[in-house]
């Protein structure tokens, strides 16, 4: 039993980044008719909005200190970083300490930013070409946004830490009356989950509970009908589309302390992502949503050692095979409903 | 002649004397000049892979050009071709032709079993279907079959499949090169002819690749022209309405896939017999990205873009990757120093893979 609840914690938290991508891949799609192959660079942006933040607090100036001297006898000089220098010694700890819950408002203006030039800077021209132009439009974007990122940032994946209050595991266990330390689930993979309920939460909100999120749902369902209102449709699609972008972008944030950046995260994570929305549906948002934790879960499983024991390498595949599955048994996807974007 | 009209016949030709005289086209520029160096392309490898790329996109155009079915995984069928022809390589030692008849045959059964399960929707959902399948089929390859110390190690994960002296290779002769070869002819024997300056290189695996490509190009012409190339394109057209009259479209473009599909078998096991190894990076989704890439550089639908656009696609991926930042800067040279950097760096994503950004952008 508790190996069952470790499994399902341990799949909440990529469930989680799939889900925030398939929603913001699913909102795209829905509202745009676009396929954004592009999608997974805008979680690698966000990733390194976090890796960015944490550099910039850390860029120091040096001062000599008369006082001391090194072995050679020359003046120590002494590190001091800006943000020290600025706030003091102790609120720059505590920042350089909370640098990635912090990168977030570094990450929404930018991945906004980011959001609104490729709509109307690219991907506005695509609207009226085949689906093939548009797949080879945003994955030649999504090369070059990853080439750019390798340019500055280097192949090599960069730790960022998580404060150090969330460093550690949690004993979930003992709070649903098992054994200490049957289940040991990090705390941060907690935030990460927590988070991004709150994030998918927070989509949900706006556009069920908002005039403009009123439009954009009425946009999906019938594009010319709301042009003919009077409507201007164009703008309210280029914002959900930063949204998306931002909604993206903060999953890759968040999800640098589990597993470190590196450029290429974005293409891989793309196609599970591209699995997920299918699963889910094309077009429905609690399906992707539904879906991503859906197939996190089920991978978790797939990577226990009693499960790889009987089916080595099962973990790789398992993803691909649900989707084969439920295409086969469900060709909708899971909540995909009837004439909606069937082809 | 050989059942084409006579439009088709000349295009057939033209593509012949251009597979014969690439060598010396291709090489315009003395040897040894810095022209030479940057834009000469007339070598072996480079044209091997135009020539094997070639054949990869007509197949590929098969589906996509006729049928409109994108198909995001051809990358996958190019890489089990591959692996089929470097374990015939393993077993059997290193004549080509049970090497590249294996690849076709595995590449079609991998096509058939991808086609039948992703050909039950259409437009976007076919291609993520197909990048799905691809995907699994690379990581099938790059970990699940790949592991170096379990039993069943197909692909040697990531060090990639080659052939060692301790394989089988059970019909190896002792006259034979340690190439693969055809009839004892080794596919890296090459003729330097050497005319003034100029250096050119007549390769056996060149010329054997082209051979195939003309072949692939006549098979392609015949489809296109034949009933079945016409009912693919009314596939295209209009599906409903083909429903509609009572016809089950989907024999006929799983044929396609599966054509295709074979295509891309020929092609990796080309590569395989031009250089003995295969590795799972030829089928990273990514790669598959490339071939729609070529083919819409080329022209979709038509008969002979896919070539060109492979051609294209391969000869610039080559110039462009030669343009690195010290090129640039050198260029570049006359701009003010600050200035100089900051320009490197704004070309400098745009000149590596990045340039397809560029051409579609440009389209």
């Amino acid at each position: 039993m508790d190996a069952i609840i470790l499994q399902i914690l341990n799949g909440l938290d990529k469930g989680s980044a799939y889900a925030l991508i398939a929603l913001g891949l699913t909102l795209i799609f829905g509202t745009l008719g676009v396929v954004n192959f592009a999608h997974g660079a805008l979680f690698v942006i966000g990733a390194f909005c976090a890796v960015t933040l944490n550099r910039i607090f850390s860029i120091s100036f040096e001062t000599t200190d008369p006082t001391k001297v090194d072995f050679l006898g020359n003046p120590a000089t002494i590190k001091t970083t800006y943000l020290e220098h600025w706030f003091g010694a102790g609120p720059a700890a505590w920042m350089t300490d909370w640098s990635v819950p912090l990168a977030i408002l570094l990450a929404i203006p930018v991945m906004l930013l980011v959001g609104v030039i490729m709509e109307r800077g690219l991907i506005k021209h695509f609207y009226k070409r085949p689906h093939a132009d548009q797949i080879l439009v945003t994955f030649g974007l999504a090369i070059v946004l990853q080439e750019i990122i390798k340019f500055f940032y280097g192949a090599n994946p960069i730790q960022t830490a998580p404060p150090d209050v969330f460093i550690g595991t949690m004993d979930l266990g003992v709070w649903l009356g098992f054994e200490a330390n049957a289940i040991a689930y990090p705390y941060w993979r907690m935030v990460y989950f927590l988070f991004s309920t709150v994030i998918i939460g927070g989509v949900f909100a706006f556009l069920q509970f908002t005039t403009f999120g009123m439009v954009v749902r009425a946009g999906m369902a019938d594009r010319e009908t709301v042009g003919l209102l009077g409507i201007d449709i164009d703008k309210r699609f280029t914002i959900t589309f930063a949204i998306a972008a931002t909604v993206a972008g903060l999953a890759g944030v968040m999800y640098t302390p589990i597993t470190p950046p590196t450029y290429d995260i974005g293409v891989e994570l793309l196609v599970l992502s591209f699995v997920v929305v299918v699963v889910g549906g094309m077009g429905s948002l609690p399906g992707a949503v539904l879906a991503g934790f859906l197939l996190g879960i089920v991978e978790s499983f797939a990577s226990m050692n009693e499960v790889k024991n009987i089916l080595p390498g099962i973990d790789q595949i398992i993803v691909y095979l649900m989707a084969i599955i439920v295409i086969l048994v469900r060709p909708r996807g899971l909540m995909g409903r009837k004439g909606v974007m069937e082809d | 002649m050989f059942g084409l009209e006579k439009k088709d016949f000349t295009l057939l030709l033209i593509v012949t004397v251009m597979v014969i005289l690439a060598p010396f086209v291709l090489n315009p520029f003395p040897e040894g000049t810095a022209m030479a160096q940057m834009f000469n392309a007339g070598y072996p490898d480079l044209m091997q892979r135009f020539a094997i790329f070639g054949i990869l996109v007509i197949g590929f155009n098969i589906l996509f050009g006729l049928t409109g079915y994108l198909s995001f995984g051809h990358a996958a069928f190019l890489g089990a071709g591959s692996y089929a022809a470097v374990w015939m390589f393993k077993l059997l030692g290193y004549d080509i032709i049970p090497a590249i008849l294996l690849s076709i045959a595995v590449s079609g059964l991998f096509s058939l079993a991808v086609g039948y399960v992703s050909l039950r929707r259409s437009g976007i959902y076919f291609s993520i279907l197909t990048l799905a399948l691809a995907q699994m089929m690379f990581n099938m390859a790059y970990s699940v079959l790949g592991n170096p110390s379990s039993s069943y190690n197909l692909t040697n994960g990531e060090t990639g499949l080659q052939v060692y002296n301790s394989d089988p290779q059970v019909l190896l002769s002792a006259t034979d090169p340690n190439f693969p070869h055809l009839f004892g002819l080794s596919m890296r024997s090459e003729t330097h002819l050497l005319i003034g300056n100029w250096d050119f290189t007549l390769n056996a695996g060149y010329y054997l690749s082209g051979l195939f490509l003309l072949l692939a190009f006549y098979i392609s012409i015949r489809i296109f022209r034949s009933p079945f190339g016409l009912m693919l394109r009314a596939v295209k057209s209009n599906q409903q309405r083909l429903n509609y009259t009572g016809l089950n479209t989907r024999p006929y473009t799983l044929m396609a896939f599966v054509i295709s599909g074979m295509y891309a078998g020929l092609a990796g096991g080309l590569l395989a017999c031009m250089d003995p190894l295969a590795g799972a990076e030829r089928m990273h989704w990514t790669a598959s990205g490339e071939i729609v890439i070529m083919s819409i550089l080329g022209g979709i639908g038509t008969l002979i873009g896919p070539i060109l656009g492979a051609g294209f696609n391969e000869y610039f991926k080559n110039i462009l990757s030669k343009i690195n930042d010290s090129v640039l800067h050198e260029w570049l040279s006359f701009l003010p120093d600050g200035f100089e950097d900051i320009m490197v760096t704004l070309i400098h994503p745009f000149v590596g893979k990045g340039w397809h950004l560029t051409w579609a952008c440009c389209s």
